[in-house]
């Protein structure tokens, strides 16, 4: 491999690092606040792709006024989907929530068969997005650019979000000690739907950039990356953000390299998430960045 | 300020407290003993609304709170502390302060998250709060450090702080003293006389140590298998024949 097409797959890794990062922050922060693995949050990511790709070809906005609205509308489905599936179990055993959530999962994948048709949908180029740049003999789409520097902001507004606000220090305080936060007059409820807001936000980001940088939407496109989001959360350290951001780059990395490597292993791609999973978990089976839980009897 | 009447609290067969009346008025500090596993937390956790009680009802301050949400009943000015100290291990002890300080802030998520001035400035002031409250407990020193790095006894009033932070009039101790020894047990008992007379408060609280319970509560309830077997003074207490059976057992 020359150096070119070195920092070619360099660049792919890094996109498709930061798109897995984004969402597998969604799988975290829920898992951190309620201990449920949101099976559904894939979902979530394809319909914020759909969503935008509706906002621009069935209405007359222009790029910069329907992604925004996408994503307002991706944060409220996230927040329905806590208050109609979630919130209803919250005093039932932990497997019960699980199960409603890939019930939800489901739904939302044929729902959208229904809605939006099987048939996959190609998104509408935007110029600025999807030109192609080059630098030096290395030439990416300029969307490939774009999503590194998204995703570095929404960290940083996300960090600022937990440490210094109120709502991010009572999502803190709910992560550590639900019924302590609700006796100290945290209104838990609330937090709660914030953090799926939040986290919905961020698939709904991710499922954009997606999309312009794969332009092809269909109703099952978020099971693949949901699943390996998932697996980049659980390998940072499930509950942990820093860790699922690590999570997310190390497998895109591994997954670009290894098949720019090793070309006769392409098929076995989506494989290596799953190796990598377990290989994590036989060493460090809390992830990389996660606390050992110890627990009192 | 408090009664509670005819209350039950029912798990499947088991009753953990049956027909609880218990009234409590204003700036008294009342005792609630009895043997392990009597209901005395059973009875914390149906007033402040972890569990909805079977039947019967609670008043606080003339209002049937009986049913609410904990966070709701916190507004309404009941807090409490817990017997296995359980403070935000991740957040340091100022933020332990602030976040039970915040309900008394009243601003929203918008003006929180782009610091809108006049959130900066209750955020101040709530900051400043929190910190006269940690320096009057003698924990202003640590107010950066991890809330577990505090030694065991610190923890405790740090648990105390954070009720106290959100401004309740009256005040659920459970077990305060446990884990103390019998000096660091007299001066929790000056400490809450001195936070009832500070601020205003009413205190129950449960509480093994005898020394203590005698020592702070001019009243006090026993409860044994959630049954309320004696309540009175603490003379009345130390002598009456079906206290000492219960503690005693009886041949």
């Amino acid at each position: 491999m020359d150096l070119a097409t070195f920092f070619q797959q360099l660049a792919n890794a890094v996109s498709l690092g930061s798109l897995y990062a984004l969402i597998a922050i969604g799988y975290t922060m829920v898992y951190g606040i309620l201990r449920l693995i949101n099976f559904a949050h894939g979902d979530v990511f394809m319909i914020g792709s759909y969503l935008a790709f509706y906002a621009i070809s069935a209405t007359a906005m222009p790029w910069w006024a329907a992604f925004p609205v996408a994503l307002c509308l991706t944060a409220a489905l996230g927040m329905g989907l806590e208050r109609i599936a979630y919130r209803p179990l919250r005093d039932s055993p932990k497997i019960s929530v699980m199960i409603s959530a890939i019930g939800a999962s489901f739904l939302l994948e044929n729902v959208g068969i229904v809605v939006f048709g099987g048939r996959p949908k190609s998104f509408p180029s935007i110029a600025l997005f999807d030109t192609v740049v080059k630098l030096g003999s290395v030439s990416v789409l300029s969307v490939s650019l774009f999503i590194p520097a998204i995703t570095a902001l929404s960290l940083l507004f996300l960090e600022y979000i937990v440490h210094n606000t109120k709502t991010g220090l009572a999502m803190r305080a709910v992560s550590t000690d639900l019924d302590a936060a609700r006796l100290m007059a945290v209104d838990v409820n609330r937090v709660i739907s914030f953090t799926f807001g939040l986290g919905s936000l961020l698939a709904g980001l991710g499922g954009i950039m997606w999309t312009m940088r794969y332009p092809q939407l269909n109703p099952l496109m978020g099971i693949m990356p949901g699943l390996k989001c998932f697996i980049a959360a659980v390998i940072g350290g499930i509950g942990n953000i820093q860790g699922a951001v690590l999570g997310g780059f190390l497998l895109g990395f591994l997954e670009i390299m290894i098949v720019a490597l090793l070309p006769e292993l392409t098929g076995y791609r989506d494989a290596f998430a799953f190796v990598l999973l377990i290989l994590v978990l036989l060493v460090k089976p809390s992830g990389l960045l996660g606390k050992k839980q110890t627990v009192k009897v | 300020m408090i009664k509670t009447t005819d209350l039950n609290m029912r798990f499947g067969g088991l009753t953990a407290v049956s027909s609880l009346n218990m009234e409590i008025g204003k700036n008294e500090i009342v005792g609630l003993i009895g043997p392990n596993g009597a209901g005395k937390t059973t009875a914390f956790n149906a007033i402040t609304g972890v569990y909805k009680p079977s039947s019967g009802h609670i008043y606080f301050k003339g209002r049937d709170i009986s049913g609410f949400k904990p966070n709701r009943i916190t507004e309404l000015g009941i807090a409490r502390t817990f017997q296995n100290i359980r403070l935000w291990k991740d957040l340091n002890v100022i933020e332990n302060v602030l976040v039970a300080r915040h309900l008394r802030m009243g601003v929203g998520v918008f003006s929180s998250t782009l610091h809108l001035p006049g959130y900066m400035k209750k955020e101040k002031h709530s900051k400043e709060m929190a910190m006269s409250l940690l320096a009057s407990v003698g924990l202003a020193d640590e107010a950066h450090e991890a809330a577990t790095s505090l030694p065991y006894g610190k923890q405790r009033r740090l648990e105390i702080v954070r009720a106290l932070a959100t401004e309740p009039s009256l005040l659920l101790l459970d077990e305060p003293a446990a884990g103390m020894n019998p000096q660091e047990s007299i001066e929790l008992m000056d400490f809450i006389a001195k936070i009832r007379d500070d601020f205003d408060l009413t205190i129950l609280l449960i509480e093994h140590h005898m020394q203590v319970v005698m020592g702070i509560c001019k009243r006090m309830y026993v409860l044994d298998y959630g049954v309320t077997i004696a309540h009175g003074t603490p003379d009345e207490i130390r002598s009456n024949k079906k206290v000492i059976e219960a503690y005693l057992g009886v041949d």
